[in-house]
């Protein structure tokens, strides 16, 4: 593998305590020294990368992606997406099981993780917490793990029994990984299709309440109130896309109790409201679906409060025909990962002065904390050579139609994004260049 | 701006009430009186030859008949696709029906759908001129419309005026029932106030989300029947618009039927000391006993026949808008 040097860039690595000038040598896919401007100048190196006026900081991580491989490569594949992955600045993504077959055993996991798939960033997965995420046994935990499972989830749909719920949180305990929890009490949302609301009854459409997610959300932790003092265990509960007021309140109450409880949210859910959705925009359809603007507030001081733990995208390719139904009909769903880094900027750091610091620590170190991804999210001596650079201060629209993945699903085609990237590393190989 | 939303949405398209000016829910109907006093054999030259399809996924034969013959006494040619018959192809996007129907000659298409919204992606994808017809729990504009020109040619003092934004300033309009399902109730408590009427939408929790109220300014929501009656029949010209409980919308939900009845029921007791003097409105279809009395239905202050008359007087306007026939041709929506 080549040698990357970085040379005259902004350095900012929340966990190595770092945010100032510095240039950097990638050596052998690891980080081989960080060291203050002119020190490296004699290092030698196959490729230079000038980052004059640039920030420099450790490849972002996503806890929840879905790359719709195997099964549904239509819309998108592993290629395909750690493509689109690469182009945001992400350097390591969680692949969800919810595919085709649905990931819930060794040999799909390994076919999965397997290099022949083409992944141009490190790939992991969470493998499905119960047997074809039908909810009701759950699947060898011990055994994923050890082919690389780094978290169990349903995702797409909530485990729903409070005795299956409780034997996942039991067996990743075990085993020091999370279980993360799609909060949505199904009961409840038959039919539905957004956020209920004054919009919703405008548009005649069902909607969503917020107790459809904050009642799995109170269910959660009072299963690990329960374990903790039961079985003498300490549970990760990793909530994700959170989208309410009220679950993110929960919480915040639980993380004061010192239970073991983190927390995603999703880009479009501290940027977009229900009224997105506008004449039935299809585009502005996923679950949880868009809340109103309190709730969108609450995602924003949750954020800023550190409630949130970390941003996921959530990215969930759709292919146009789906999308071009009836409201009702299509698939939940917005693609991500090429936008999360432009709104984050956009919206917590200019709309809300959250440090460009503290929105990188959300976007890596904290995601990678979360899975206990080793050596990742952070850009010290001997760590993987996971690097993004990108131009804080361009300000720039996306456009759909030039997207990496193969879908097209976003609500935020022509919408203005700030902070461009111009480099993407993945264990020292530049696997983007904008 | 996404790249779902290239299509655009033909002019004379009506999806929803709220793309009117007030000045168009004018002309719309000013071109419904002069439709009628034309002569038939006259009218009938107004949309000869053109080519109108009656999309229906819901069956409704009121509105499916009203659209019809509208159509057939402007001289167009009209073709039924239900999915009653098999011209819907089993398992075929809506997308695709559309441009089929595109292909085969349609100018227009009517559309009576089950799903919220779906007149938009028809519009948006054939680029044809859309009159919706009822889509889900959405709207139903021209029932709107109809009902509005039932107003003005029942209630005292309305004749000839000129509709503009205060043309129904004192009167109360008190919808009742299943508003939550009622894509009337929408279209009423969405067009009626911009023409300056005050809405009441009554009901109970179930059928009336307080969220109701965000329809916009000029709407209400009293829970009591006959307090909504008594105010509006105390405050000068009232109407009261009942409307059917969508039992086959209900999913689930368990209501009374017993107590509905005693406290919603529009009978004539209630209405004779309430509100004498309400005119008194019904969308079909009825259920005679259940939401209203028998003897309200086809009692003097009833306009519901009317109403069914004035449908097919507008849906003639709506229709030669749509195909930019006789002066409506720099209307956009
Ligand atoms: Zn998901």
């Amino acid at each position: 593998m080549s040698d990357i040097l970085i040379l005259n860039g902004w350095l900012v690595d929340p966990a190595g305590g770092v945010d100032g000038e510095r240039d950097l040598l990638l050596r052998h896919g690891r980080v081989a020294a960080v060291e203050m401007p002119g020190v490296l100048r004699a290092a030698k190196a196959k490729e230079t990368i000038d980052a004059k006026g640039m920030i420099v900081a450790p490849g972002l991580v996503d806890v929840h992606v879905h790359l719709r491989e195997p099964g549904q490569t239509y819309k998108e594949s592993i290629k395909t997406g750690t493509a689109a992955a690469a182009a945001g600045g992400f350097t390591s993504v969680v692949a969800m099981p919810n595919t085709l077959p649905v990931n819930d055993s060794v040999e799909r996991l390994g076919w999965m993780l397997d290099a022949a798939r083409g992944a141009c960033v490190k790939l992991f997965a969470m493998p499905a917490a119960t047997f074809g995420s039908n909810g009701e046994e759950i699947t060898d935990y011990h055994e994923l793990q050890r082919a690389g499972a780094v978290g169990f989830t349903d995702d797409g749909k909530p485990v729903l029994h409070d005795r299956v719920m409780r034997a996942a949180l039991v067996a990743a305990a075990g085993i020091s990984v999370p279980v993360s929890q799609h909060a949505e009490d199904t009961r409840l949302t038959g039919g539905c299709s957004m956020n209920a609301g004054p919009v919703a009854f405008r548009l005649g459409l069902r909607g969503m309440t917020v107790e459809a997610e904050s009642k799995i959300v109170e269910r959660d932790i009072r299963l690990l109130k329960d374990i903790e003092r039961q079985d003498g265990l300490r549970p990760h509960l990793h909530v994700q896309h959170v989208s309410t007021a009220k679950a993110m309140s929960l919480i915040r109450a639980a993380k004061a109790e010192g239970l073991h409880v983190t927390c995603e949210v999703a880009p479009h859910h501290f940027t977009l409201t229900d009224e997105a959705i506008g004449d039935y925009d299809t585009n502005a359809k996923m679950n949880p679906p868009l809340r109103n603007d309190a709730d969108r507030l609450a995602m924003i001081a949750g954020l800023m409060d550190g409630t949130v733990d970390c941003i996921a995208t959530d990215h969930a390719p759709h292919a146009l025909f789906e999308k071009e139904q009836e409201f009702e009909r299509a698939p939940n769903g917005i693609t991500g990962l090429e936008t999360a880094l432009g709104l984050a900027l956009r919206v917590l750091h200019k709309g809300n002065g959250m440090p460009i610091s503290r929105v990188i620590e959300l976007m890596s170190a904290q995601p990678a904390g979360i899975v206990s991804l080793e050596g990742r999210g952070t850009l010290k001596v001997d760590s993987f050579a996971d690097v993004v650079v990108f131009d804080p201060a361009t300000e720039w629209s996306f456009e759909a139609a030039k997207s990496r993945s193969k879908s097209r699903n976003t609500p935020f085609d022509g919408a203005s994004m700030l902070g461009r990237v111009a480099a993407t590393i993945s264990e020292g190989r530049v696997v983007f260049k904008g | 701006m996404t790249i779902l939303d290239t299509g655009t949405i033909a002019a004379g398209s009506l999806l929803t009430v709220a793309s009117l000016t007030v000045a168009e829910v004018a002309a719309i109907l000013a071109a419904t009186d002069r439709l009628e006093r034309m002569a038939a054999a006259e009218r009938a030259k107004i949309l000869e030859g053109r080519r109108i399809a009656l999309l229906f996924y819901e069956s409704s034969t009121r509105t499916r008949t009203s659209f019809e013959l509208a159509a057939k006494s402007l001289g167009a040619m009209t073709t039924l696709v239900s999915d009653k018959s098999s011209s819907i192809e089993k398992g075929e996007s809506l997308k695709d029906t559309g441009l089929t129907l595109r292909a085969l000659g349609a100018e227009c298409i009517v559309l009576r759908h089950a799903n919220s919204g779906a007149p938009y992606l028809l519009a948006k994808m054939t680029g044809l001129p859309v009159l919706n017809a009822g889509d889900g729990m959405h709207e139903h504009p021209s029932q709107a419309l109809l009902d509005l020109r039932t107003m003005l040619t029942r209630l005292p003092g309305m004749g000839g005026r000129l509709v503009n934004a205060k043309t129904l300033e004192g009167v109360t309009v008190v919808i009742t029932g299943d508003i939550l399902h009622s894509r009337v109730a929408r279209s009423n408590a969405m067009l009626l106030p911009r023409l300056g009427a005050r809405v009441v939408l009554c009901g109970p929790k179930e059928l009336l989300p307080e969220d109701a109220s965000g329809l916009g300014a000029g709407v209400e929501i009293e829970r009591d029947f006959d307090k909504a009656l008594k105010q509006a029949g105390s405050r000068g010209k009232a109407v009261v618009m009942m409307l059917r409980i969508q039992r086959e919308r209900l999913a689930g939900l368990e209501l009374d039927l017993g107590e509905y009845i005693s406290r919603y029921q529009l009978d004539e007791e209630r209405l004779r000391s309430r509100a004498p003097e309400a005119l008194v409105m019904h969308p079909g279809p009825m259920i005679r006993g259940l939401e209203i009395g028998g003897e309200v239905a086809d009692g003097p202050n009833s306009a519901i026949e009317d109403q069914v008359r004035h449908g097919l007087g507008v849906r003639t306007a709506l229709l030669v808008r749509a195909l930019g026939a006789g002066g409506f041709e720099s209307v956009t929506v």
